[in-house]
C-alpha cells in the first residue's frame, strides 16, 4: 500500500479534500472520489479527450494528470457548466444543433469548446476544428459540433453585449 | 386538440429528448454505476498470438492486499463456462485452459477491491507460455498443412458459402465484350466506439438472481443466451443496458469480461465491475471487415453490365463470431449486384480461422453490405476507366429503372422501392458535375491531380422477415409496448436499444404522429429486460424498419380501441366516427368529438360495457420484406503530388431513406457515418505481423478522424417511401458507412487513372498514394 497524500481541490466552486494515492489520476478522483461521472474515460493514451476538464482555466486531459497535481487548484468539469437550471451557451448549442449522439465525448468536447471561446470569441470554422482536434467523436462527423460551437460563440457575444455576466470559469 | 407545434410528429426536426441529461454530464454509462461493496475485474492478457499455456502461478497476486479472487480457465471449466457459444453457432473461449489463440486474449481474471489494485495484481500473475507457429494470413491458413488453430475443428476452413447461378454467370463472362477483374482488400478495422466495453455483474446468492449492467446492443438475446449457458433461469437474469457510448455493432458480441465478471460476482458475493481500457479493448474486441475479394464484371462494348462475379477469402480470427442472421453466414453480401439491372451474378466466400480476435459484423456494416457495396461500386469505376466512359454515365446506363420496382435482383432480393437515376442526377446537378469534369481536365493539363468519385449504393436493412431471419433460432422481429395512462401520458417500451441513435425522440415522434399525443408527453424506455418487451436489439439499421413499425402498429391497435371508447362516449356508432390526429369526431359534426386524452381518461374511469378497461397495446412486428435505402455520393479530392496527401475538397451525399421521422437526426446519422467511411477509406487499419503482433491496438496507432481531417459534409435527400413499411420509412444509420468508402477511393483513383492507376487498397494514406505517384512518374519533390 502506498502512502496517501492529502489534497485540497476546488471543484466547480466547491472545496473538496481527500487523502489519495499519489498515482491516482485526476479523472478517477473526479469520477470515483467525488462521484462527478460526467467526465468520461475514452482511452488510455491521451488521444480522445473525453476526460477534458479545466484546471486553473486551462484544459487538461484529466487521465494524464494526477489528482495530487490539482492540489490547491481549481477544477471545472461539465457539471460546473450550467448555472442551476440555466444551461451554459455551449450546452444550449450542443442541444440546439444536434451536436451529440451517444453523448460520451460531449462533456470533454464542450470543455474544449469553452476554452476555445474564452481565447477566441470569433473563431472561424477552421479555428474551431483545430480547437477541438484533441477531442474525438465517433458519432457526429463533427459538422454539427462545429455548428454548436458557432451557436455558443454567437450566444456568448450577445450575452456580453447585453452587459450580462458571462459564465466565468 | 394539440397542434403540430406541440405534437411534433413525423418530419419534425425537434431537439432530442435524451440530450438534457447528457449535456449536463448526467448520463448513466456503465462505468458510472457504483454499487455498495463493488469490486473490480481486470485481465492478464496474452503477449503471444498462439501459444500453449504451460503454467499459471497466481500466488503473488492472491497475496496482494485487496485482491479477492483470481479466475482461470480451469475455474471456468468446472462451471462449464470455459467455452461459450458465439452468435454464429461456433464457440469461443472465455478463458483458455490449454492455449491462447490471439495476442491480447484474456488469460486470467483478477478481482480486487479497486481498479488500481486489480491492475497491480495482473502484473503479479506469472504465466508460462510455449509459443506455437502463428497463422495470420487467411490464404496461408487455408493451405494444406497449415498450423491448425482450432484443434476442436481440425481445420482452419470455417465454411464455404455461395450464391447465384455459377454456370449462367460464367457463360455471360465468356460472351462478354469486356471483362474487368480487380483484387480488393477491405481492411480489418475497429468500430472504436468512444466508450469501451464493460459491465457490472451483481449476483444475489439468496435469490439466485443475476443483474448484469452491460454495454450491449441486444439485451434480450444476451439474456436468453446467458440463461441457456449458465442455467440461471431466464426470469432470474436481468440485463440492463444503460446509456451506451456508441456501439456500431461492436457491442452485439458477448466478450469474456461479461462472463468472468458474472463468475466473479458469484464467487465473491459482491458486485463486480469490468471496464476495458482502450488498449485492451481495441485489440481484443470484435473487428470489422477483413475481406479479401476478387471481383469481376462482364459488360458489352456499349457499357451494359451483364454480370458480377466475386470470390472472397474472409478472415474471421480464431472464433467464428459474426453476429449474422443464422441462415446468412456472409450476412447480406448477396446485395453485391447493387443498384444495377444485371442478368446474373455469382458470389462465393471461404472463411478462415486465423490467430486474431473474432468479429466481422461490426462498424455500421449492415451485415457485410459495406463489403458488397464497396466491391460493386469500385468495379463499376474500374470498368468505366477501362472502356473510357464517364463513371456517372455508366451508372445511369445500368441503373435499375424506377418502373421495375419492386425489383427482383439476380441474387434473389426483392428491392422494395428505388429511384436511382433521380438521386444521382440530383447529386450531379447540385455539385456541378460537368463543371468539375472540365476543371479536372484543365488541372491535368497543368499537372495538378484532382479526382471525382461517385458511389450509387443500395443498402438492405430491417432484418428481418421471420421466415428467413433468425439468430440462433430467435426470430428477428422487434417489439413495442405502449401504455397510455389516465391523464393521457404515455410510457412506451421497446426491444431495441439506442446507442446514440435518438430512439427516445424518434419513437416518441412516431407515437405522436399516430395518436396525436405530444412528444413531451411520451416517455420511451429501452434496454431493461425486466420491463421491455422481447426484441433482438439495435444493429444493422433495423430499429426504425422493425421496432419503428411496431410502434406504429401498436399505436394503431390503441387507436382501434380508442374508437370503441369514443363511440361509447359520443353515443355514436364506430363507423360514424372519423379520426383526425389526436381526436375522434362524428362524421358531419366535427364539433362533436373526443380527444385522445379524454378517451384515455375514460378508459380508466368510464370504459364501455363489454370492453376491457385500460388503453395499451403490444406489437411484435414481423416485417414482410427488407427495406432498401439508397443514395448517390460524389466526392471531390485534390492530391498533393509531393506528399501524396489526399484532400477531400467536397463531399455531397444524397440519401434516400424513405419517409423521414426527424430530419435533424437523419442528417446526424448520415454525417456521422460519413466520417466513419472517411476513416475507413483514409486512416484506419488493424494489421498483424507474421508473429501475430497487433498494430493498431490503441488510439496512438489506430487513427480515427478528428475534426481537422474530417471534411465538411454536404447532405441532401430524395424521398422514395418503402411501400411495405407502415410509415414508409427505411432506416438510415449505416447508409453512409456502406456507401461512402467507394466514393472516396473512386475519387483518389480517378485522380490518378490517366496515369494508369486502376486501384489502391484502403486505407489511402499519403504513403500509399505517394508510392503510386512514384510508380507512375507523377511524384514531385516538395
Amino acid at each position: 500500500m502506498v502512502n496517501k497524500m492529502h489534497i485540497a481541490v476546488t471543484v466547480n466552486g466547491k472545496d473538496r479534500e481527500a487523502d489519495v494515492e499519489p498515482r491516482l489520476l485526476l479523472v478517477h478522483f473526479l469520477r470515483e472520489n467525488l462521484s462527478l461521472t460526467g467526465t468520461h474515460i475514452g482511452c488510455d493514451t491521451s488521444n480522445c479527450g473525453a476526460c477534458t476538464v479545466m484546471l486553473n482555466g486551462m484544459t487538461v486531459k484529466s487521465c494524464t494528470v494526477f489528482a495530487v497535481q490539482a492540489n490547491g487548484k481549481k477544477v471545472t468539469t461539465v457539471e460546473g457548466l450550467a448555472n442551476g437550471a440555466k444551461l451554459h451557451p455551449i450546452q444550449e448549442g450542443f442541444w440546439e444543433k444536434h451536436g451529440l449522439q451517444c453523448g460520451y465525448c460531449t462533456p470533454g468536447m464542450m470543455m474544449a469548446a469553452v476554452a476555445l471561446l474564452q481565447k477566441n470569441q470569433n473563431p472561424t470554422e477552421e479555428e474551431i476544428r483545430r480547437g477541438i482536434s484533441g477531442n474525438l467523436c465517433r458519432c457526429t462527423g463533427y459538422v454539427k459540433i462545429v455548428e454548436a460551437i458557432q451557436y455558443a460563440a454567437e450566444k456568448l457575444k450577445e450575452t456580453q453585449q447585453q452587459g450580462m455576466e458571462v459564465p466565468a470559469r | 386538440m394539440a397542434t403540430e407545434q406541440v405534437i411534433h410528429g413525423m418530419g419534425s426536426p425537434i431537439k432530442r429528448k435524451e440530450d438534457p441529461m447528457l449535456i449536463r454530464g448526467r448520463g448513466n454509462y456503465v462505468d458510472d454505476i457504483k454499487l455498495p461493496g463493488m469490486l473490480f475485474l481486470d485481465f492478464v492478457r496474452s503477449p503471444y498470438a498462439h501459444a500453449r499455456i504451460k503454467s499459471i502461478n497466481a500466488e503473488k497476486a492472491k497475496a496482494l492486499p485487496g485482491v479477492v479472487a483470481v479466475i482461470t480457465g480451469n475455474d471456468l471449466k468446472g462451471l462449464g463456462l470455459d467455452w461459450i457459444p458465439t452468435l454464429a453457432g461456433d464457440k469461443m473461449m472465455v478463458l483458455p485452459t490449454e492455449k491462447v489463440v490471439y495476442q491480447m486474449q484474456e488469460v486470467v481474471g483478477v478481482v480486487a477491491e479497486d481498479r488500481y489494485i486489480a491492475a497491480d495484481a495482473v502484473n503479479l500473475v506469472e504465466v508460462e507460455y510455449e509459443p506455437l507457429p502463428v497463422v495470420t494470413d487467411p490464404f496461408k491458413a487455408l493451405e494444406k498443412g497449415s498450423t491448425i488453430i482450432r484443434e476442436d475443428k481440425g481445420t482452419n476452413h470455417i465454411f464455404h458459402w455461395e450464391v447465384g447461378d455459377k454456370a449462367a454467370t460464367d457463360q455471360l463472362f465468356k460472351e462478354a465484350d469486356v471483362t474487368v477483374k480487380q483484387d480488393l482488400y477491405y481492411p480489418r478495422i475497429h468500430v472504436s466506439y468512444m466508450e469501451t466495453c464493460g459491465c457490472v455483474a451483481d449476483f444475489n446468492s439468496v435469490e439466485g438472481h443475476l443483474t448484469l449492467y452491460m454495454t450491449t446492443q441486444a439485451p434480450h438475446a444476451v439474456r436468453t443466451v446467458a440463461a441457456l449457458v449458465t442455467k440461471i433461469p431466464e426470469n432470474k437474469i436481468r440485463i440492463v443496458s444503460p446509456d451506451i457510448g456508441g456501439g456500431f455493432g461492436g457491442k452485439v458480441y458477448v466478450y469474456p469480461g461479461y462472463v468472468v465478471a458474472t463468475v466473479g460476482s458469484i464467487v465473491s458475493g459482491c458486485p463486480v465491475k469490468w471496464i476495458n481500457d482502450r488498449s485492451d479493448d481495441q485489440p481484443s474486441t470484435a473487428f470489422g471487415r477483413d475481406f479479401h475479394m476478387r471481383a469481376e464484371l462482364a459488360a458489352k462494348k456499349d457499357g451494359t453490365i451483364l454480370a458480377v462475379r466475386i470470390k472472397t477469402i474472409s478472415d474471421h480470427g480464431a472464433f467464428h463470431g459474426d453476429a449474422n442472421p443464422t441462415k446468412f453466414p456472409v450476412g447480406l453480401f448477396s446485395i453485391c449486384t447493387g443498384s444495377y439491372d444485371l442478368k446474373n451474378a455469382f458470389a462465393e466466400v471461404d472463411a478462415a480461422y486465423t490467430n486474431k480476435p473474432q468479429g466481422g459484423i461490426t462498424y455500421r456494416c449492415s451485415f457485410r453490405v459495406t463489403e458488397a457495396v464497396y466491391a460493386i461500386e469500385r468495379m463499376v469505376d474500374v470498368l468505366a476507366h477501362k472502356i473510357g466512359m464517364d463513371p456517372a454515365e455508366l451508372r445511369m446506363k445500368n441503373f435499375i429503372p424506377k418502373e421495375k420496382f419492386p425489383y427482383r435482383s439476380a441474387l434473389g432480393w426483392t428491392y422494395d422501392s428505388g429511384n436511382y437515376r433521380d438521386a444521382l442526377k440530383k447529386a450531379m446537378d447540385k455539385i456541378g458535375y460537368a463543371d468539375l469534369r472540365k476543371e479536372q481536365e484543365e488541372k491535368r493539363k497543368k499537372g495538378e491531380l484532382m479526382g471525382i468519385g461517385v458511389s450509387s449504393f443500395t443498402e438492405i436493412v430491417g432484418a428481418g422477415p421471420s421466415h428467413d431471419f433468425d439468430i440462433l433460432g430467435l426470430k428477428m422481429f422487434d417489439s413495442a409496448e405502449i401504455r397510455i395512462h389516465p391523464t393521457g401520458k404515455v410510457i412506451a417500451r421497446f426491444g431495441t436499444k439506442s446507442q446514440g441513435q435518438g430512439h427516445a425522440t424518434t419513437y416518441a415522434q412516431i407515437i405522436a404522429e399516430e395518436l396525436g399525443i405530444p412528444t413531451d408527453d411520451i416517455t420511451i424506455e429501452e434496454g431493461d429486460t425486466d420491463t421491455a418487451p422481447y426484441g433482438l436489439g439495435t444493429y444493422a439499421s433495423r430499429s426504425t424498419p422493425v421496432a419503428g413499425a411496431a410502434a406504429a402498429m401498436a399505436s394503431r391497435k390503441i387507436r382501434d380501441k380508442a374508437k370503441k371508447i369514443a363511440a361509447y362516449l359520443l353515443e355514436a356508432r364506430e363507423e360514424d366516427l372519423a379520426w383526425e390526429r389526436g381526436r375522434f369526431y362524428v362524421k358531419g359534426s366535427p364539433d362533436k368529438g373526443k380527444t385522445i386524452q379524454e378517451i384515455a381518461f375514460a378508459a380508466y374511469t368510464n370504459h364501455p360495457p363489454g370492453v376491457e378497461a385500460g388503453l395499451e397495446a403490444v406489437d411484435y412486428y414481423d416485417p414482410p420484406n427488407m427495406t432498401f435505402p439508397f443514395g448517390s455520393y460524389i466526392c471531390v479530392v485534390d492530391i498533393d503530388r509531393a506528399t501524396g496527401e489526399p484532400k477531400v475538397r467536397r463531399f455531397l451525399a444524397i440519401d434516400d431513406c424513405g419517409n423521414i421521422i426527424n430530419p435533424l437526426i437523419v442528417d446526424g446519422q448520415i454525417q456521422g457515418a460519413l466520417a466513419m467511411g472517411y476513416g475507413t477509406a483514409f486512416m484506419e487499419e488493424i494489421k498483424y505481423d507474421e508473429e501475430g503482433n497487433v498494430f493498431g491496438g490503441n488510439f496512438m496507432d489506430y487513427l480515427i478522424p478528428s475534426a481537422v481531417e474530417t471534411p465538411k459534409w454536404e447532405t441532401d435527400k430524395t424521398i422514395t417511401p418503402s411501400p411495405h413499411h407502415p410509415l414508409g420509412t427505411k432506416g438510415v444509420g449505416e447508409s453512409a458507412t456502406v456507401g461512402s468508402p467507394a466514393a472516396f477511393v473512386n475519387a483518389v483513383v480517378d485522380a490518378l487513372a490517366h496515369a494508369g492507376v486502376t486501384h489502391i487498397d484502403m486505407p489511402l494514406n499519403p504513403w500509399k498514394i505517394r508510392k503510386a505517384l512514384e510508380e507512375k512518374g507523377l511524384a514531385i519533390e516538395s
